[in-house]
This record gives structure tokens, sequence and C-alpha cells, in this order.
């Protein structure tokens, strides 16, 4: 039960904070599909901070630094999409996924130069990011993770900035009209979830093992964090019940072999399929009032009527 | 200058790719007063107006505020100057609550968070002085268009806008709705506000404007007195040439029946019960038709029963004694039945198509237009330029326009020169003067006319009471559904109209 426990926080967490994210990023007006490539890049900016530093530094800023530069990264490449999708009115769904393509191309290089050989694989300690309480293993990014929830919540409804950057996702032009600045805002949402992101690809790779293997990036978690978000109605809220959701089912699969739930004998890739089974049948029956923002993935132009 | 005006736009000059929307246009509005913009489609008024609010920068030109000249780069310079804007197409975010969307820009803020109950006060007070009823806590998306419209008056309101815009106000409101709002415009003159009033309603100046500047095809014509002027001249300034208020035609000669409605029963999107209650009536040859009544009692889902857009759940109809209950739109609309939307831009355009696309839209798969699959597109060029040329369609880029750029007057013109080129035996027209200045609808009227005179069957649908008498053989009035009287509008008056479609009176037996 606690090995339940502690991989469904694990990897909710993980889904929580890059469907914040995209959150941001689609209340502001521009699709975030690149999530994947930003959480590799995060991941890997941080995984190397994390090898390269001396074995002496002190816990408190080995974390704080990883987590900081994964979330430079993140942004460092959300800022590409943004290029591309709000100054150049580029499609945003062809901008990111070429932007996931690369990012994994990216990682295996910059990996495969960090080792000086044709392994993509980098091993590191975990150490300083997991803490006890009563016996259950945590990541700090549980707490960040949960303090970042908050702080997304009352960013988007109780200050200045989320109101219009919620304008700008759902009506550019009217935003503007009223002085707002649709292309800063959008710049922001999307950094945001640069940010957001950024840690999220770190969260996902460090706490559960010691080594990894960048050819498989981040495995499509960046996907199911859409999926998330999506099934959470862009709602910060229902993100986090969401992403908890999801990560039950997962960590069930990854248990499942040493519990009770093995008698039943049924395949890994049954509980695997679980929660895309459910959100599909859940998204088939509320599409119809999806919350969608109403102007995301179309190019703010000023001109146009 | 002895006067004192509060704002003067001298010499403005605007162009825009292939058309010069604003070719030296002066401007000179006074202190409290209402002053008019009056001009035909395209004439370069909404986008006089950008300029003015910041939305759009003049090649050439200046802008005085109290005689002082100032630049004004962006929609927050307009606002800093005291300068607000009603757009045509409200800027209203729909899953907003009102007060969110009227403190939008300039929200009350402790330390970036939000002061709600200060905007809130706020919002009550205005709403309270001016008569604006709102509820600032329902979301946009639920509140009736004029409710939207008093939010955009409040938004002006809440920034302690001096000088007001209003862009065409009246085009979405009910008769009621346009009455309270000349009554508001009167209170702001009072309260020494300026207006800017832009309309192609010579009825709605003569009664609330004090001046009014006259533009057209981009040139300012002339800046006259409401009180020194006539309907008749206006209309000609506007449109350089004398206008036609009433239409000329010879009594009709109504032939066979092409249509027969029987019992027809459609269901409501909005409520549970039918909107369409077993209706029944007959168009022959050489009639026009008319379902009057007051928006939301019928009209639109009866249209959408006849054309196919929605299924009826009772009834039948037959069509030049064919039984076309359950055919499909294409095979309806193979039949010879044409349909002006009473939406053009849901039902009558594909707003991101060229001009030529939508030309043909119906007709893209018949040998003239196709070969082996392939457009031709040589024909379909040619026969788009022939419908600009003869119904007159105006646009920067002819038939490689894309619509969504035209004006509303334009792309009306686009699908009535569609639907009528294909030579219909029907021609269904809802709502067909909709937001177009008097030049069009007097085409537009006189297209229709040269329709019945040709033989065709004519239903059309309006909710302006002048058009229905005018243009009209035989008046159905429509009530909750019903059809509640017949009438021969040589016989009847415009009062006796409102009754019936207000439901205070009912003829027996019409059904």
């Amino acid at each position: 039960m606690l090995l339940l426990i502690k991989y469904t926080l694990l990897y909710g967490i993980v889904l929580m904070l890059v469907a914040l994210g995209g959150m941001f990023s689609e209340h502001s007006g521009v699709i975030n599909i690149a999530l994947e490539g930003i959480m590799v890049i995060g991941g890997l900016a941080g995984v190397l901070v994390v090898a390269a530093l001396p074995a002496g530094t002190s816990p408190a800023i080995l974390v704080a630094l990883a987590i900081l530069v994964a979330a430079a990264a993140g942004m460092v490449y959300a800022l590409l999409l943004a290029f591309a999708s709000i100054h150049l009115k580029a499609d945003q769904t062809v901008g990111g996924t070429a932007l996931n393509m690369l990012a994994t191309a990216i990682a295996i290089i910059l990996a495969k130069n960090f080792n000086g050989s044709t392994s993509a694989k980098i091993s590191y300690t975990n150490k300083a990011f997991l803490f006890n309480i009563g016996g259950l293993e945590l990541s700090v990014f549980i707490p960040l993770g949960l303090v970042l929830l908050i702080v997304s919540y009352v960013v988007m409804y109780k200050t200045r900035f989320g109101l219009r950057l919620r304008a700008c996702g759902e009506h550019p032009q009217a935003a503007n009209s009223v002085g707002i600045s649709v292309y800063t805002m959008r710049y922001c949402g999307v950094l945001i979830s640069g940010l957001l992101g950024g840690i999220g690809g770190l969260a996902y790779v460090i706490p559960s093992v010691q080594t990894w293997n960048f050819e498989v990036g981040v495995a499509g978690t960046g996907f199911l964090a859409l999926a998330v978000m999506i099934f959470g109605q862009w709602k910060p809220i229902n993100i986090f019940g969401a992403a908890m959701f999801f990560a039950v089912f997962k960590s069930l699969a990854n248990i499942a072999d040493s519990t009770i739930l093995a008698q039943l004998g049924w395949s890994n890739n049954i509980y695997n399929m679980m929660p895309f089974i459910a959100s599909m049948v859940i998204l088939a029956f509320t599409s119809k009032n999806s919350m969608a923002p109403k102007a995301e993935g179309i190019p703010y132009d000023k001109s146009s009527r | 200058m002895a006067e004192d005006f509060v704002i003067e736009m001298q010499h403005i000059t605007k162009e825009f790719p292939g058309i010069k929307a604003n070719d030296d246009i002066t401007l000179q509005l006074r202190r409290g007063e209402v002053h008019a913009l009056l001009g035909e489609n395209g004439a370069g008024k909404s986008t006089l107006m950008s300029v003015l609010f910041g939305l759009y920068q003049p090649e050439k030109g200046i802008i005085k505020k109290d005689g002082k000249e100032v630049r004004i780069k962006d929609p927050n310079d307009a606002n800093d100057l005291g300068i607000g804007m009603v757009h045509q197409h409200f800027k209203l975010v729909e899953c907003f609550s009102v007060l969110d969307n009227i403190m939008l820009g300039v929200e009350p803020c402790k330390g970036g968070f939000l002061q709600k109950d200060v905007a809130r006060k706020k919002v009550v007070a205005l709403s309270e002085k001016y008569g604006l009823r709102v509820d600032p806590d329902a979301l946009v998306s639920e509140i009736s268009v004029g409710m939207q419209q008093r939010v955009e008056i409040l938004k002006m309101l809440y920034r302690d806008n001096e000088i007001l815009i209003f862009d065409e106000p009246t085009a979405v409101l009910t008769p009621q709705e346009i009455e309270e709002l000349m009554e508001i415009m009167r209170g702001f003159k009072k309260e020494g506000k300026s207006i800017l009033f832009i309309t192609h309603k010579l009825n709605e100046i003569m009664e609330v404007a004090d001046r009014c500047t006259v533009l057209r095809k981009g040139k300012g014509i002339g800046t006259v007195n409401i009180a020194d002027t006539t309907k008749e001249e206006l209309s000609r300034m506007m449109v350089g040439r004398d206008v036609q208020f009433e239409v000329e035609k010879v009594p009709a000669k109504p032939g066979e029946v092409v249509l027969d409605i029987q019992d027809m029963v459609v269901p409501s999107k909005v409520h549970k019960n039918n909107a369409v209650k077993g209706v029944s009536f007959q168009v022959r040859q050489g009639e026009i038709v008319c379902l009057a009544g007051i928006e939301g009692n019928g009209q639109t889902e009866l249209i959408y029963g006849l054309t196919g857009l929605e299924k009826i759940t009772g009834g039948k109809v037959l069509f030049q004694g064919k039984d076309i209950t359950h055919a499909t739109i294409r095979e309806r609309s193979k039949s010879g039945m044409s349909h002006i939307p009473e939406d053009r831009h849901k039902h009558g355009l594909v707003l991101d198509y060229t001009l030529e696309k939508n030309m043909v839209l119906q007709r893209y798969w018949e040998p003239e237009f196709q070969h082996n699959g392939f457009i031709r597109r040589d024909a379909v060029r040619r026969y788009s330029d022939r419908l600009i040329r003869e119904y007159d369609v105006r646009s920067s880029q002819g038939s490689e326009t894309i619509v969504r750029g035209m004006s509303g007057g334009n792309q009306q013109k686009a699908i009535i020169a569609r639907e009528i080129d294909r030579d219909p035996k029907l021609l269904v027209a809802v709502q067909p003067t909709r937001g177009l200045d008097v030049g069009a609808i007097e085409n537009v009227h006189k297209q229709i006319v040269a329709q019945r005179d040709a033989g065709k069957a004519v239903l059309l649908v309006s909710l302006e009471l002048d058009e229905v008498m005018n243009l009209s053989d035989r008046i159905l009035v429509m009530y909750e559904g019903e059809i509640v009287g017949e009438f021969d509008p040589r016989t009847t008056t415009v009062q006796e109209l409102g009754l019936y479609m207000a439901g205070a009176k009912k003829q027996q037996g019409v059904q």
C-alpha cells in the first residue's frame, strides 16, 4: 500500500506539474504540444547539473541548483515555441512537434558528449532529492509541486495577470481593445509552461532511478500531461485530480506483481491501459462542455477582423 | 477657432492593400453633441473610428484633442484621452463574468491581486446612475445581446470616458432595445459627454443626432446639421444619387403552388417545447410571401426545417408537388430551392475561402465546373468574375479576395448573387437586408421583386416592418411557433401587425 501511494504521488506530481504548464500556455492561447520536448530538455539539464557537481556539494544547494537549471532550460526551450508561434505566427502544432523531435536528438548528443562515449545513459545519485516520512520515501518535488499548484491557482484566478492571460486565450481581440498586449501575455504563458515543464522533466527522471538513458526521452509523459490537462478541463484543481487519477493506475501496473493483485493474473498492460480507457470514456461524455480556451491555436494577428 | 471641438480628426488617410479606406477625411466633434457618422458599407466609417481608437495608424493626417495634437498609438492612449468605443462585434470574453469583462485592462489591484469588491461597487453605482441594468456575476455567454451591449457601455463609463464611440450599435437590437439605447444616449449628452454614432439607419440619425458627417467610398462628403436636413438629402449624400424608400412594383400575378407546407413541427434547440407547432401555408409562383414576427417566434426553425438544416418531427413539405420532407440539402438545392440564410457567416459563406470558391459552393460538382473530379479553375474564375460584375460585389482583390476580409454588405451581395443566379424556383430570403445600408437595401429589394416578376416564388422572413409592408404580397404573422394571422399589405397597417406579432390578437381558422 505504501508503495502504491509512493508511486502515485511521484508520478502524479510530474503529470500535474507539466499539465499545469500546458494550462498556462493554452490559457494564453498557444497550444503547447512541445511539453514532451521541454520535459526532456529540463530533465537533461537538471541531471547534468547533479552529475557534474562534485560529490561534496551540500544537498540543499545541489537540489536548488538542479531545479533552477531545469526550469531555466525548459524556459529557454519554450522560448523557441513562443518565437515560432507568436512572432512568426507558425502553426503551433507543427512547431511543437518539431521541437519534440529536436529535443530527444539534442539530449542524446549532449548526453553522449558528457559521457565521452556512445552511450546516452547518465548516472547520478538522487539521495539529496529524497526524504522519509514514516517509512514513506518521497521526493522534494512533492511538496514543491503542491506549493506550485496553489500558486498556479492563485495566479490564475486571483491576480490581474491571470485574468489578462485568460482573456488572451479566450478573445485576444477583446484583450487588445482594452490595451492588453496579447503578444506579451502569450510569451509569458509559454515561458511559464517551459518553467513548469522543465521542473516536471527533472521530477520525472530523478527520483525513481539512479541512471537514465536519454534515448527514450521521457517516454510520452509530456503527451500524457496534455491528456491530464484536457481531462482536468484547463483548471488547476481539476488537473491535480486528473493527474492523481492517471497516476494511480500507472502505479498499479508497477506494483501489481508484488501484491494480492497478482492473483488476478492480469497482464501489466491492462493496468497501463486503464487510465486511458477511463479517460476516453469520460471525455466522450464530457467533451461537449469542453472548457478549452476559445482562441487557442490561432496565431493572433492585430489587423484581422 | 471659436468653436469648442473636443476631437478633431484632420485630413486622415488610411490605406490597406488594394484599397484606400480613408482618403483625406476631416471630422470635428463638438463637446456634448451626438455626432452621427453615416456611410454605406465599406465607406470607411469603421476604419476612421479604429484610427481614432488607436487600432490603426493613419498614413496621413492629425488628431487633435481639445485643440492640442495627440498621437494615439494603441487603445491605451485612446483610453488615457477619455475615448471609449462600443465595437460593432462586441469585444467581450464569453466565459468571463460581466464584472470581469468590465474591469479587464483597468483592474483595481493591490500588489497584483484583484480587488473585485472595489470594481463591483463602481459598476453597481454606474449601472444605477444610468439605468443600465446588468447582473455583474452573470457570464457573458448567458446574457442577451442587449445586455451585452450594456456591458460594453459600462466598460466605457467605468473608464470615465468622455468621448463615446458607438459602432453600429443598433444592428443587433430589437426595436425596444433600440428605443432604450436612444434614451441612454440622450442621457449621456445631458451629462456633457460627446458621442460619435456610426450607423446607416437614417431614422435613428434623425431621432437622436445633432450633426452628421457623411462618408462615401472613403471620402468625406460633408457635415450637416440634422435640424436643417432631411432623410432624402442624407441618403443622397451617402449614396450619391436619389434613393427610393418605397419599392416600385406591379400587382402580383400568383400562379401555381410551388411550396406547400403542411402541419410542420420543428423542435426547439433552446427549450423543450416545439419551436414550430404545426404550421401550414403555401407559396405560389410570382408572389412574395412574408413571414413577419418578433425574433424567436419560430421563424428561424421553420426555415431550417424547410431548407433541410434541421429535421422536422411532424408534417410534410411539398415542393413543386414532390414530397421533399426527407430530402437532403443538396437535393433541395438541386431541385430549385435557393436560400439566403439568416446568419451569413454560419450558413452562407466559408469565410476563409476566396470569393470565387464561395460562388460555386453549390455547383462545383457540375460538369461546367469540374472535369474528372478536378475543379476547372478557369471556368470558376469566369463565372465568379461575371457574378461580381453583374451584382456589383465590391472587394479588394476580386475573385481572389478572402471573404472574411470583405464588408458585411458585400458578403451579403455575394450570397444574393450566388443564390439568384442559380435561377431558382423558390427563393427563401431570411432577413436579406440585415446590416445593409439604404443603397444596398434598395438593390436587394429590387432583385427580390425582379425574381417575383420573373415568376419565381419568394418566401421572405423579415423583422423590419417597413420591409414587410413594402415588399410582400401576402403577410403571415408568426407568434410562438404558430401562424396567427394572414394579411394583405394594402389593407393592413403596421399597428395592426404589431398587435398580432405581440400575441394580443389572433385570427380564427388561419391554420
